[in-house]
């Protein structure tokens, strides 16, 4: 008889989500879904508001990761106005950018996924989070989050404020940076460094005992998707998009942040709040693309820092240069973090931010405008269209998460068919493998990571006429 | 002028003739919370914020236009007061769509700032989220419906201070709508002379700079005042 087995709600990932798997007549699996069970309609109820409104008001979408929504719509406010903003500003944004991807990795490195990778997938639920990551490894623990701390700090520097900094704006951004300010960040970066050295290779150690985890965590070719640079290197808030496919050759690049809507489809399911963007030349199944950190490392040919550069060569040893197991998004963010303070060194001694030139002022000279900015769960696209005074009339959000919803599925079905051989028995550690296939893409569903460790867990089979034939309560 | 005797929260005051109860109070160091009310203005009395209690009678009275007079005993700050004011508040963030956390006067807004005096932690009140228009069709400034309070300081501004009288008062209950030449478009009203007063005026960001970002517009209301008696002083030299 037919089952079903509910996981309900997904713990440890940012928002709200449950997993079901399909079973057959026989109890094998036969589907597995991701189903995102929240709703924001954001894209409908800014209608109607100015444009300048819309950084602000968008990086509420999010509490992990606001910046990313407040940079996405402050370009897309550029384009409006239709003004190349001042130096100074473009290199301010980038480094609230970064800040956001150091911050936002380093929590779904230590606080998440910390638990699974450190304690291990079948250790005691009740220890399997990160106070039992303390307990175990305080040191480590403390350093996690102290690097987190670092990448909000360089936020609240930058904008005022950890969350929700209304700083990027149409044109440029609201301030500058103060020489205490330049100071602080300035005297933080050697520890920060040191902590993702050390992150890095305790992962690395770790690559031989999760070696069943590696292979079966997503582990299937894919397109990817992501912005580089014009050098064709690793880029997070400008450059163009780029598709490459599961062997690395390009399927499409140069492509204008405008014109992304020849490339990518949305299509929506039934059962999912959650859109399912697509490779539009290659159709709806065909067109499944991964973004985040596995793909900006997939696309991009080289990172442009020295460490970071380096340790993308030693990846791409161990990996090959396509590497397809979600499993690595944990390594490719680690990575990630590496560049992201190697490149804040840089900036935090460029002269330009010295500059008080830091904001265009301009009204509405395009009816039109798209920002794209790389998220750190991957690409994220903001678009609007406004009436001749500034109105919205028209917004289209292409979310990260969302463009990993096919991928996440797919995941979901690999882990099920590995871990799940009897439904009547089914081990704890087999659904924790099933959540942390779905944190190894860290999802951002909504705002806040309140759900760390503890919320309940039900899983039950159920049989083709709804009766309730089995049900675990973690 | 003749004194006025009257006591004010058990403590009796001496006032001008002719005083009102909001200048009687505040003299003698008793805050009353306003919003309607705006130093160099006219009062009409509307937004009920500042309502007192006078003891012997079951009517709140209104502190910017009750005149004080000899023998009144008034309470400015008794748990009825408290409750009542609360309650006008509520009222006016149910009335239309404030968002305080993406507008672009948050932190520096005089209904936020009322909320917090009068500690109203939620709204009890079904709000009735109107569908309300922003109208962006002045070079410079914006009007945004959905932050209006119908306070009128615009109104009052436009016509007592700047002479124009660009603003207005258009509709009935919970249609009524601040209004521009008759309700025209801001940007073709041929009245208006781009001043600013009430923008300055507008107690929230219903009335703003367009470009402001949220929490960007820091209103100067004090200035109307400040204008008005300005004029005074030049008219006494005269």
């Amino acid at each position: 008889m037919a089952q079903r087995i509910l996981i309900d709600p997904v713990t440890r990932i940012e928002g709200h989500a449950k997993i079901t798997v399909h079973l057959d007549d026989n109890g094998a699996v036969s589907d597995a879904r991701f189903h995102v069970v929240e709703f924001r309609g954001f894209e409908k109820f800014c209608e109607g508001r100015p444009f300048w409104e819309m950084p602000a008001m968008t990086g509420r979408v999010c509490g992990i990761c606001p910046v990313s929504h407040l940079l996405a719509s402050a370009k897309t406010g550029d384009a409006i106005m239709a003004v190349a903003i001042p130096p100074a500003a473009e290199q301010l944004r980038r480094m609230m950018n970064l800040g956001q991807i150091i911050q936002s990795h380093a929590l779904s490195f230590f606080h998440l996924s910390g638990p699974d990778l450190f304690l291990g997938f079948d250790s005691e639920p009740s220890q399997r989070n990160v106070f039992g990551l303390m307990a175990q490894d305080p040191d480590l623990a403390r350093k996690g989050i102290r690097l987190r701390q670092f990448g909000q700090e360089v936020i609240e520097i930058l904008g005022g404020r950890k969350i929700h900094p209304s700083w990027a704006v149409p044109g440029g951004v609201r301030e500058g940076l103060s020489n205490s300010g330049r100071e602080r960040i300035r005297a933080w970066l050697p520890e920060a460094k040191a902590t993702t050295l050390e992150g890095l290779s305790r992962f690395k150690g770790l690559l031989d005992r999760h070696k069943l985890e590696l292979d079966s965590f997503g582990n299937f070719p894919s397109l990817f998707m992501s912005l580089v640079g014009d050098d064709g290197g690793w880029e997070h808030y400008g450059g163009h998009l780029k598709f490459v496919d599961s062997n690395g050759q390009t399927l499409a690049e140069r492509i204008e942040p405008k014109d992304y809507r020849t490339y990518i489809g949305e299509s929506v399911e039934h059962d999912s709040y959650l859109k399912s963007p697509y490779y539009k030349p290659l159709g709806f199944e065909a067109g499944l693309y991964r973004v985040g950190p596995l793909a900006r490392l997939n696309v991009c040919s080289h990172m442009p820092t020295p460490a970071a550069n380096q340790e993308l060569a030693e990846y791409r040893e161990r990996f090959q240069r396509t590497a397809h197991t979600a499993f690595l998004y944990h390594y490719a963010r680690l990575i990630e973090i590496l560049c992201g303070i190697e490149t804040i060194e840089q900036i935090i001694d460029d002269p330009v931010l010295d500059s008080h030139l830091i904001r265009a002022e301009a009204g509405v000279n395009s009816l039109e405008g798209v920002g794209v900015s790389e998220a750190p769960r991957g690409t994220l696209f903001h678009h609007y269209k406004v009436d001749e005074q500034g109105l919205l009339t028209w917004v289209n959000l292409i979310i990260a998460t969302g463009q990993n919803n096919l991928a996440m599925n797919r995941t979901m079905l690999q882990i099920a068919r590995q871990f799940i051989k009897d439904p009547r028995n089914i081990p704890e550690g087999a659904l924790n493998r099933l959540e942390a296939g779905i944190r190894a893409y860290d999802p951002c569903l909504s705002c806040s990571t309140h759900a760390l460790g503890q919320m309940p867990l039900i899983i039950q089979c159920v049989a083709a006429n709804g009766e309730i034939l089995h049900e675990i309560q973690r | 002028m003749a004194d006025k005797t009257l006591t004010i929260n058990g403590q009796v005051v001496q006032a001008q003739e002719g005083q009102t109860l909001l200048q009687a109070a505040r003299e003698a160091g008793f805050p009353i919370p306003t919003l309607c009310h705006l130093e160099g203005l006219s009062d009409p009395g509307s937004c009920r914020v500042c309502m007192v209690e006078q003891t012997g009678s079951s009517r709140l009275l209104p502190a910017c236009t009750t005149r004080v007079s000899d023998h009144l005993v008034i309470e400015t700050n008794s748990k009825r007061v408290r409750e009542e004011r609360r309650k006008v508040v509520e009222l006016l963030f149910a009335e239309r769509n404030h968002v305080c956390a993406v507008c672009v006067a948050c932190g520096h807004c005089e209904l936020q700032d009322l909320a917090i005096e009068v500690g109203m932690d939620h709204v009890r009140f079904d709000y009735d989220h109107p569908d309300c228009k922003i109208d962006l069709s002045h070079h410079l400034y914006g009007i945004d419906h959905n932050r209006c309070v119908l306070c009128t300081r615009c109104v009052r501004a436009c016509d007592e201070v700047e002479g124009a009288h660009t603003w207005d008062v258009a509709g009935w209950g919970k249609e009524t709508r601040v209004v521009t030449d008759h309700g025209q478009p801001w940007g073709n009203s041929e009245t208006c002379t781009s001043c600013g007063k009430c923008v300055q005026a507008c107690p929230t960001a219903a009335i703003f700079i367009k470009g402001m970002t949220v929490a960007e517009s820091r209103k100067h209301p004090a200035e109307i005042g400040f204008l008005v008696k300005s004029r005074e002083h030049l008219h006494c030299q005269d």
